[in-house]
């Protein structure tokens, strides 16, 4: 189980790849659950230039490894990986990995969602968003269900 | 006794800083301290607050060298 909160851009599938191979054992998993969020260049009808993404250190920590425990008592999780970007972003640039190992996919698929979801609602990070004619806070993120 | 305020986001330029250092007597809550930092705002209704990197209500108490923060509607993800 990892959580990190990264200040340079990432590649998802390398730090993936590479989490795997070091980390979790081979022949024990059979479902591997990734999410990757991604900046788009386009909100509420508005075209986005670009990011900056702030959160809380400390409390942004804390609140990733607690879900990721608690999604490792609710489920039969092998291992979990969560990666989140902080500040400035342009599009295109990975912002959030979530994956999750487990032996079969009813786990890996709900556990990997449910961390998304608690991520998404109440990680606190907050986006300010860069338009052609000033800069805005993201008010609310969308519905994930 | 101390508590030390931190704001986030939207709130911290609102107020134009982001944290700082509060007296406080026996007794207070979050909400009290919403009040004496942001009084002349009133508390939006989505507002969320943390004692020691923890969600809690405004009603929550606070002690001697907490840490409490307020911030809007998180974004992440």
């Amino acid at each position: 189980m990892h959580i990190e909160v990264l200040t340079q851009a990432f590649d998802p599938w390398q730090r993936l790849q590479d989490y795997q191979t070091q980390r979790v054992a081979a022949g024990s998993y059979g479902a591997t659950a990734i999410f990757v969020g991604t900046m788009r260049d386009f909100n509420v009808s508005d075209n986005v230039q670009s990011m900056t993404l702030e959160h809380y250190p400390g409390m942004t920590e804390k609140y990733l490894e607690t879900i990721s425990r608690t999604a490792a008592e609710r489920w039969a999780v092998l291992d979990s990986l969560i990666l989140h970007r902080v500040g400035d972003l342009a599009p295109n640039d990975p912002i959030v990995l979530v994956a999750v190992w487990s032996a079969h996919r009813k786990d890996a698929f709900e556990a990997s969602r449910w961390l998304m979801e608690e991520l998404k609602s109440k990680a606190p990070f907050w986006k300010k968003e860069k338009l052609a004619d000033g800069e805005r806070w993201v008010e609310k993120n969308t519905e994930g269900y | 006794m101390t508590v030390q305020v931190r704001l986030f986001a939207s709130l911290s330029e609102r107020l134009g800083r982001s944290d700082l250092q509060l007296p406080v007597t026996a007794g207070t809550t979050v909400g009290d301290i919403w009040q004496q930092v942001l009084g002349d705002m009133p508390a939006p209704a989505n507002v969320l607050a943390a004692v020691n990197l923890d969600y809690v209500d405004f009603s929550a108490p606070v002690k001697d060298g907490d840490e409490v923060a307020f911030f809007p509607p998180v974004t992440g993800g």
